[in-house]
């Protein structure tokens, strides 16, 4: 596959002048790779080519803002004391003089109020830690709408996937560490749901709370797993994901002279470092300002922690909202005792959908790479519509996912919108299970409608809205005619049929083939296929 | 490419490499063609000299505002100290040193984003995914890392000597356990199950104000009211506080005594109209605190289980699967509230041995 490129210089490598403000370069150059041998590896990749697209900056935020995230809890950790010690608060905000609380809580205070700046960073690392899990899930969605999931890239799906979970526990252990009154509620809710696992449930609470809840370990605890194990991982895996992407290479989306073999765009040096290294500074900058300007976590409006008060409208952080909501949906009355022994199903339902959900999320592109049997690498990223099946599943994933979400503020929109939790809860628990199945046909059929107006576009141009009369008294709009340009972003995606069950060398149908077929004909028995040559020019004669 | 490396008739370079299968694809002779790269459209600063020079120049003050905003943050940081109980003072250290920075950091930003979209080199480059990499070699190295693995194999016995191998993977999995075992010296050596099982309730002991800990008359409980409740011994305690309390708070309130609800053998539980339950939620824990006087229901704020306190805290609504414990309730020879023993059951979320 060779693609006529004679209009776009091609990667002729760029010959340095050396001048004598390039010495000194040349020297220290010469002086490292003596001894590194870095050179070929600069050679090799330092122009490499990074396509370019405003979607592919949602994983760049990512990795900033744990960059960012890395960088302001660094300086955390030189004033915050992860002890549950009982001492007297002694700093310098009024409200809270003389009250007992544990050292983490007044060691966050003092950060708060007394170091200088301590403040805006403590702010900045709960912004960047937002961001960073919500650019990860955008960026999921990205590139699971894109199907950019699809081999070469499977393994590295799942290992983002695995990063999505650790920035959830990452931002869990976090939140927990001020010892504050919500982050307290927040152990407890935890607690309540390690008692209802079956069999050692009790045992995992009592090692975690260093005996019963809240005990005086666990926010030393979770400051071990979140500034050492936790984070050791994550940046393992983050290397490995964005290695992966490197010796994969981007994916690109289709447009004229690209192909699945090529990749186009701009080179690591020097315009994506200056681009992406930019782009750095700004998310960095975002974070910043708003943390200056915006108050997040106010720990001294919530004060201690103590079992006994609690405030109406108590939430999470919003990452971790979808499996609160999924606790709130239960009907009331789950629980059963068998054999003496207690089942809290109030508990362990909630907690197997949240699994299962989350399962399904980690395993679609082998799911999908079964139901297609395609074995070819996949660079070219589709258009959603071009995938309806794929696009309708995501969106019920999406739906279900967001029907939790908004379930973990049901007592706020009751109060907001003056309606009875009881209803909102009822149609909420309704849109669990109706809401993607509605949002599942109502996405197939706009993907379908989609590509049928790309397909008419393709073949007829665009309405112009030019009508003319013709001779015979009979009114047309004249359509504009596509550039080849346009036509091919239209025309170029991935077609796929339905499976045919054929008998095996034994002539029989296994059940699993059948299931297969079965599911095939599900995604691709409505289908638009790409306008053909043949098509374009019988359209293009009458 | 379906035909690399293969030549007939030359029997030492022939290699089948296999070719990915397109599974349910169309793979279709009469797709349109791609059209190959449209022409470059040049920029203003690749035309006009005068607004590339107008751009760097932009680009430099760029920068030059980055370095303004590192020098204004280290300004603020010492010009905006924080005075001891003054919540404006860290207002001011906040904004302006976070503004200085932000500065600093959108200057490096914008300034670099600025040069490489208007100065560098605009043309998008091409590369080709398998440069260097053509299929050949990629099966070459395979069967190259194949020979390792069967050479491995074969000067070491891996799969032949069944006995070393299969002894072996048990040495592994079993080794890691020991680790696991000493996780269990971050509890206590007790048994945590009867601890969830008892509370500091004990006949007796008065019923005490949260937080303060002063006692509670009958008298004081009026029709409606509701009172949070500690086990009046409970701020004597050093070390154990909060513990005990996450399990002892209990909620007071008095109803009318025809509106309640008793059960058999619970007919003294309550003291003239006033009940006590325990404040743990059972579902997960959350301190049922939203009282709802009209209709005597509580509800928990965290998963808005509620409970019908006419009904001996009976569960009405949200996830919570039983009633909320009843503390049996009488008053002392001072008229002072008191238990009559501990909580019958477990109080708060349920747990595997609850019931044993």
């Amino acid at each position: 596959m060779s693609v006529e490129t004679t209009n776009r210089p091609g990667t002729e490598p760029a010959v340095a002048e050396v001048g004598r403000g390039m010495r000194f370069t040349n020297w220290a150059a010469g002086y490292v790779d003596e001894r590194f041998k870095l050179s070929g590896w600069i050679r090799d990749y330092g122009r490499k080519i990074f396509p370019d697209h405003w979607s592919f900056m949602l994983g760049e935020v990512a990795l900033y803002s744990l960059i960012v995230v890395l960088l302001s809890g660094t300086f955390l950790t030189f004033f915050f004391q992860a002890s549950m010690v009982h001492v007297t608060y002694e700093g310098s905000y009024v409200p809270l003089k003389d009250i007992g609380m544990s050292a983490a809580m007044a060691s966050t205070l003092d950060i708060s109020f007394d170091v200088r700046g301590g403040l805006l960073v403590r702010q900045i690392h709960h912004w960047a830690a937002l961001l960073f899990v919500a650019s990860i899930g955008l960026h999921m969605l990205r590139v699971f709408f894109t199907g950019a999931f699809r081999k070469p890239r499977e393994l590295n799906w799942l290992l983002g996937f695995t990063l999505f979970v650790l920035a959830m526990a990452e931002g869990f252990t976090g939140y927990s560490l001020p010892d504050d009154l919500l982050s307290g509620n927040g152990l407890r809710i935890i607690d309540g749901m390690v008692k209802g696992i079956p069999i050692v449930g009790t045992w995992i609470s009592y090692l975690l709370f260093g005996g019963e809840f809240p005990g005086t370990t666990v926010v030393g605890v979770f400051y071990s797993l979140h500034i050492l194990l936790l984070p050791a991982i994550l940046v393992a895996i983050v290397g490995i994901h964005v290695i992966m992407v490197f010796v994969n290479k981007h994916t690109q989306y289709a447009g004229p002279g690209r192909t699945n073999d090529n990749v186009v765009g701009v080179p690591v040096m020097p315009v994506f470092a200056a681009k992406a290294g930019g782009f750095f500074f700004i998310v960095f900058g975002v974070i910043v300002l708003v943390a200056a300007n915006v108050t997040i976590n106010p720990i001294w409006n919530y004060g201690p922690y103590d079992p006994s008060p609690v405030s109406a409208g108590t939430q999470p952080d919003w990452y971790i909202g979808f499996a609160d909501g999924m606790l709130r949906l239960i009907p009331p009355g789950w629980e059963i005792v068998l054999f003496g022994y207690t089942l809290s199903l109030n508990i362990l339902v909630p907690t197997l959908i949240l699994v299962t959900f989350l399962a399904l999320v980690a395993l679609y592109p082998f799911f999908e790479a079964w139901v297609t049997g395609d074995k070819r690498h996949h660079n070219i990223a589709d258009r959603p519509r071009n995938a309806p099946m794929r696009t309708a599943i995501g969106a019920a994933g999406v739906t279900f996912y967001a029907v939790m979400w908004a379930a973990a503020s049901s007592d706020l929109m009751a109060t907001h919108f003056k309606l009875s939790i009881e209803g909102v809860i009822h149609a909420l628990q309704f849109l669990l299970i109706f809401g993607p199945i509605i949002a599942f046909f109502v996405a197939r059929r706009i993907c379908i409608a989609l590509q049928k107006k790309d397909r008419e576009i393709a073949l007829h141009g665009f309405e112009s809205g030019r009508i003319v009369r013709m001779p015979g008294g009979e009114y047309v709009e004249v359509h504009q005619p596509l550039s080849d340009y346009e036509r091919w972003r239209l025309v170029s995606y991935e077609d796929y049929k339905p499976l045919m069950v054929r008998p095996d060398k034994h002539g029989r149908i296994s059940p699993i083939q059948r299931f297969r077929a079965g599911i095939s004909r599900l995604f691709f028995e409505d289908r638009i296929a790409p306008v053909t040559k043949t098509e374009l020019e019988q359209s293009t004669h009458h | 490419m379906a035909d690399h490396g293969s030549s007939p008739g030359n029997a030492v370079e022939r290699r089948d490499i296999p070719v990915d299968a397109p599974g349910t694809a169309v793979v279709t002779t009469d797709a349109i063609e791609n059209p190959g790269f449209p022409p470059y459209r040049p920029r203003v600063s690749d035309v006009d000299p005068k607004k590339e020079r107008a751009n760097e120049r932009r680009v430099a003050w760029f920068f030059w505002a980055s370095i303004v905003g590192s020098v204004f943050a280290i300004v603020a940081y010492f010009a905006f100290p924080i005075v001891a109980e003054d919540p404006g003072s860290v207002r001011l250290n906040n904004a302006f040193l976070g503004l200085g920075i932000a500065l600093a950091l959108f200057g490096i930003g914008f300034g670099a984003v600025h040069w490489s979209r208007t100065i560098m080199e605009g043309h998008d480059l091409v590369e080709d995914r398998n440069a260097g990499h053509p299929p050949e070699e990629k099966y070459a190295k395979r069967a190259g890392a194949g020979e390792v693995f069967t050479l491995g194999n074969k000067e070491s016995g891996f799969t032949r000597r069944k006995l070393i191998r299969n002894s072996l993977i048990g040495a592994l999995v079993v080794s890691p356990l020991p680790a696991v075992v000493l996780f269990r010296g971050l509890a206590p050596d007790e048994d945590p199950v009867p601890l969830l099982k008892h509370t500091m309730w004990r006949e007796g002991m008065r019923l005490a104000r949260d937080p303060d800990g002063t006692p509670i008359r009958a008298s004081d409980v009026t029709i409606g009211s509701v009172f949070q409740v500690i086990p009046e011994a409970l701020n004597d305690l050093e070390h154990d506080k909060l513990e005990q309390k996450a399990k002892a708070a209990v909620l007071l309130m008095r109803l009318k005594p025809e509106d309640l609800k008793v059960s058999p053998g619970r007919e003294d539980w309550n003291y003239d109209g006033i009940v006590a339950y325990s404040k743990i939620c059972t579902h997960v824990g959350c301190p049922v605190a939203l009282y709802e006087q009209q209709t005597h229901h509580l509800l928990c704020p965290c998963h808005q289980s509620e409970f019908d306190i006419k009904e001996e805290a009976k569960v009405i609504f949200g996830p919570a699967a039983r009633p909320l414990p009843q503390l049996p309730i009488t008053i002392d020879d001072e008229g002072y509230l008191i238990a009559r023993s501990d909580f019958t059951e477990p109080v708060g979320p349920s747990f595997w041995e609850r019931s044993l």
